[in-house]
């Protein structure tokens, strides 16, 4: 079953105070199932994090559109309303970036569980669900009530995965998420993933080091950059394969 | 087999069942030759939180004192989606009607305490004044529910029966707070809530307003020009100047890919 279905996805960013438009991609194209992982490749700066970003709103698309199958039905991601974006969000699609938000006063524990407890789960069940993650990907127990603020990119980012991998999903997108991790930390994602791919979850992701997760990996698609100077003047000719 | 294909998408928006808890439209309000705000609407979801930045002067402040009732608007309507006041335009009650919701639906709390706050009732007095106004006259009950508000806005009972201007500027934001939630209003409408207290109170501040929102499920409306505030603690941002709404959407959105010029500019002057 096809959980999304991108046709003709562009994005240009007009800078105002440049008086110009610079194309980060355009006319993308693919399809992504239940269950499969595609691996979005490229050189630095052909628009990969600006594709997951567009599809996950937090930037706007130009054109095109990306129909999505929700739990209420076929929605296009490109033209939702803000609000139902948000519902969205905070049901079923998820999105890891390389870096945490930690907020004031808020464990590391309590940033975990937050997703699962926003859902109405009990106290104790997000609280068991947040400790077995945070072990698993190898954060240690005497940092569990500090507050992420301080701690160090790769522990920072061990609270990020498990924040966000912690709810179901029905589509994940992975903006370089091993970047900063350490070897267990890299395997017990793997182990997640494969996890996430048996239940159905369709994954999307950037990563710098592909092998990390090669044999979990369906398809691919790489962004591609003919000309270097992205003006208004010049479109990117991206491939698809 | 494609499944996607052919198939018209809902239109939206569609996902949210529910009513909007705010629905503000074509709102106008001028002062002499000042348009203060011009043809803004809006609605607010139950549970959401809804951030407002502009410039000094770009009306932000207007559109929530409208709200509050407390400036009489001179065009548009506004519609608080509760059982009690189903499809009436707020904007047009009378007094009586306009003092009820005031107390009864919506709480505000201004940047500066001075506008919030009597500063010669005790703290605790500040908090059941709201409970007086609904003719409780239980010293006890008073007492409790006063109590029990400034709890919840984390400020140090032990200091309830001091007077306000003895507070620290942190201090007297939380009894604002305890004051606006007394009653469990709908909507809190929140004015610079955390401009002019130093970083760390700015914090204990902002948790106490995210733990708020969580846990009672209020609908906030939040004016500030610190977007890392807003990006704390909005779901969705309008950005007004000159008295319009230039743009809309998810906060990050806003905050990652601004679209107007104006936009633009002030994402990039953030340090």
């Amino acid at each position: 079953m096809n959980v999304l279905s991108v046709k003709n996805y562009s994005k240009r960013f007009f800078i105002h105070h440049l008086a110009r438009e610079i194309s980060a991609f355009a006319n993308l194209n693919f399809d992504l199932t239940a269950g499969q992982f595609l691996l979005v490749s490229g050189a630095n700066g052909v628009g990969k994090s600006t594709l997951l970003r567009c599809l996950y709103r937090s930037y706007r698309p130009t054109s095109g559109e990306a129909l999505y199958q929700s739990q209420y039905g076929v929605v296009d991601l490109a033209s939702l309303a803000d609000v139902d974006m948000a519902l969205l969000r905070k049901q079923e699609i998820g999105f890891v970036t390389q870096f945490l938000r930690p907020r004031p006063r808020i464990t590391a524990l309590q940033l975990v569980s937050e997703p699962l407890l926003l859902q109405g789960v009990s106290a104790e069940v997000a609280q068991e669900r947040a400790e077995s993650l945070l072990e698993s990907f190898g954060l240690k127990s005497d940092l569990w009530h500090a507050y992420p603020t301080t701690f160090s990119g790769g522990e920072q980012q061990k609270v990020n995965l498990a924040r966000a991998l912690i709810r179901p999903h029905r589509l994940l997108l992975l903006d370089e998420p091993t970047a900063s991790l350490d070897v267990q930390a890299r395997a017990s994602l793997h182990r997640e993933l494969a996890r996430l791919k048996t239940e159905g979850v369709a994954i999307m992701g950037v990563f710098h080091h592909p092998e990390d997760v090669q044999d979990l990996l369906d398809d691919s698609i790489e962004l591609v950059l003919e000309s270097i100077d992205r003006g208004i003047e010049h479109d990117p000719n991206l491939l698809v394969k | 087999m494609d499944t996607l294909n052919n198939v018209v998408p809902l239109a939206t928006p569609q996902l949210i069942t529910e009513m909007p808890l705010v629905h503000v439209q074509h709102l106008h309000k001028t002062y002499g030759r000042v348009r203060a705000v011009q043809d803004v609407s809006f609605d607010v979801y139950p549970g959401e939180v809804l951030g407002i930045v502009g410039e000094s002067g770009s009306g932000k402040s207007t559109v929530l004192r409208l709200l509050n009732l407390q400036e009489t608007a001179e065009g548009g309507t506004f519609n608080l989606n509760v059982p009690a006041l189903q499809g009436e335009n707020l904007l047009a009650c009378d007094r009586y009607r306009r003092r009820e919701v005031q107390t009864q639906h919506i709480g505000i709390v201004y940047q500066n305490p001075h506008l919030g706050l009597r500063m010669h009732y005790t703290s605790g007095g500040n908090v059941a004044e709201r409970l007086l106004i609904t003719g409780e006259r239980r010293f006890k009950t008073l007492r409790d529910v006063a109590e029990s508000s400034l709890a919840v806005s984390e400020f140090p009972l032990d200091r309830m029966d001091d007077l306000p201007m003895r507070l620290s500027g942190g201090m007297q934001q939380r009894v604002q707070l305890a004051k606006a939630i007394a009653l469990k209003p709908q909507l809190l409408l929140l004015d610079e809530p955390t401009t002019g207290l130093d970083v760390s109170v700015q914090a204990l501040v902002l948790d106490t307003l995210k733990r708020l929102q969580q846990e009672l499920t209020v609908t906030i409306l939040i004016v500030s020009h610190d977007l890392g505030v807003i990006r704390t603690l909005a779901d969705r941002v309008m950005v007004m100047r000159n008295g319009e709404v230039i743009e809309a959407g998810l906060t990050d959105q806003i905050l990652e890919d601004p679209q107007a010029e104006y936009t633009q500019q002030l994402v990039h002057a953030k340090l």
